[in-house]
C-alpha cells in the first residue's frame, strides 16, 4: 500500500463532511449493504458524497488499510469512521446517527 | 468457498470466549449470513470497536469469503 493512495484517501475523508466509500454509485448502488448504507443517508437527510471504490482498485484496497476495516461501504462524518451498513443501520434505528450529524453540524441536502 | 456457520461460530468462541453466537442463515444458500454476536466484555466498547474484534476474530477472511456477513453486537440483556 503506497502513501499516495493513503494521502489520496486522507484528502477525500478531510475534504467532505459526510462522505460514504461504497460499491457503485447512489443510484446504482452494486451491492445490498452499500444500498443499505444509501438508503439510510437518504433517510437522514443529509447532504453527501460517495467514492464508488468500483471505478478505482488502489482506494478499494487503500481503504481497508485507512481504515482497518475489511469491507465495504464505510462512513465517514467530518473525518472520522463511524462504521459500515450493520453498525449505521444499528445507529439509524436508535437515532443515534441522526444525533451524530447534528452534534458534528452537517448540512440537511437540499 | 463459502463458510460453514458452524465454523463462523466456532472462529468467533474461540477469540471471544464470552460471546453468545446466533448465526442465521439468510438465503439459505450458505453464503449469506447474519450473525448476532452478545457478550458482557463488549461492555463500554464501541460498536465499531465490538464488530472489529469479531472482524479479528474471523482471521480476514471477512470481506474475502465473507463478504456477505451482517454482523450486529450487543452486551447481554439485563446488565
Amino acid at each position: 500500500m503506497t502513501d499516495q493512495v493513503q494521502d489520496r484517501i486522507g484528502e477525500l475523508v478531510a475534504g467532505n463532511d459526510v462522505l460514504l466509500f461504497m460499491k457503485g454509485t447512489p443510484l446504482f448502488p452494486q451491492c445490498g449493504f452499500s444500498s443499505r448504507a444509501i438508503a439510510i443517508l437518504d433517510r437522514l437527510g443529509v447532504a453527501y458524497e460517495s467514492v464508488d471504490v468500483l471505478q478505482d482498485m488502489d482506494i478499494r484496497q487503500g481503504i481497508k488499510a485507512f481504515s482497518d476495516w475489511p469491507t465495504i461501504p464505510q462512513l465517514y462524518v467530518k473525518g472520522e469512521f463511524v462504521g459500515g451498513s450493520d453498525i449505521m443501520m444499528e445507529m439509524y434505528e436508535t437515532g443515534e446517527l441522526a444525533a451524530l450529524m447534528a452534534d458534528k453540524g452537517v448540512a440537511r441536502a437540499e | 468457498m463459502p463458510m460453514a456457520a458452524a465454523e463462523i461460530e466456532r472462529m468467533i468462541r474461540d477469540a471471544i470466549p464470552d460471546a453468545t453466537v446466533t448465526i442465521t442463515d439468510l438465503a439459505g444458500d450458505g453464503d449469506h449470513y447474519a450473525a448476532h454476536v452478545v457478550a458482557a466484555s463488549f461492555r463500554g466498547v464501541s460498536r465499531v470497536e465490538r464488530t472489529r474484534r469479531v472482524y479479528q476474530a474471523l482471521g480476514g477472511r471477512m470481506g474475502g469469503e465473507l463478504h456477505a456477513l451482517q454482523l450486529t453486537t450487543d452486551i447481554p440483556a439485563g446488565e
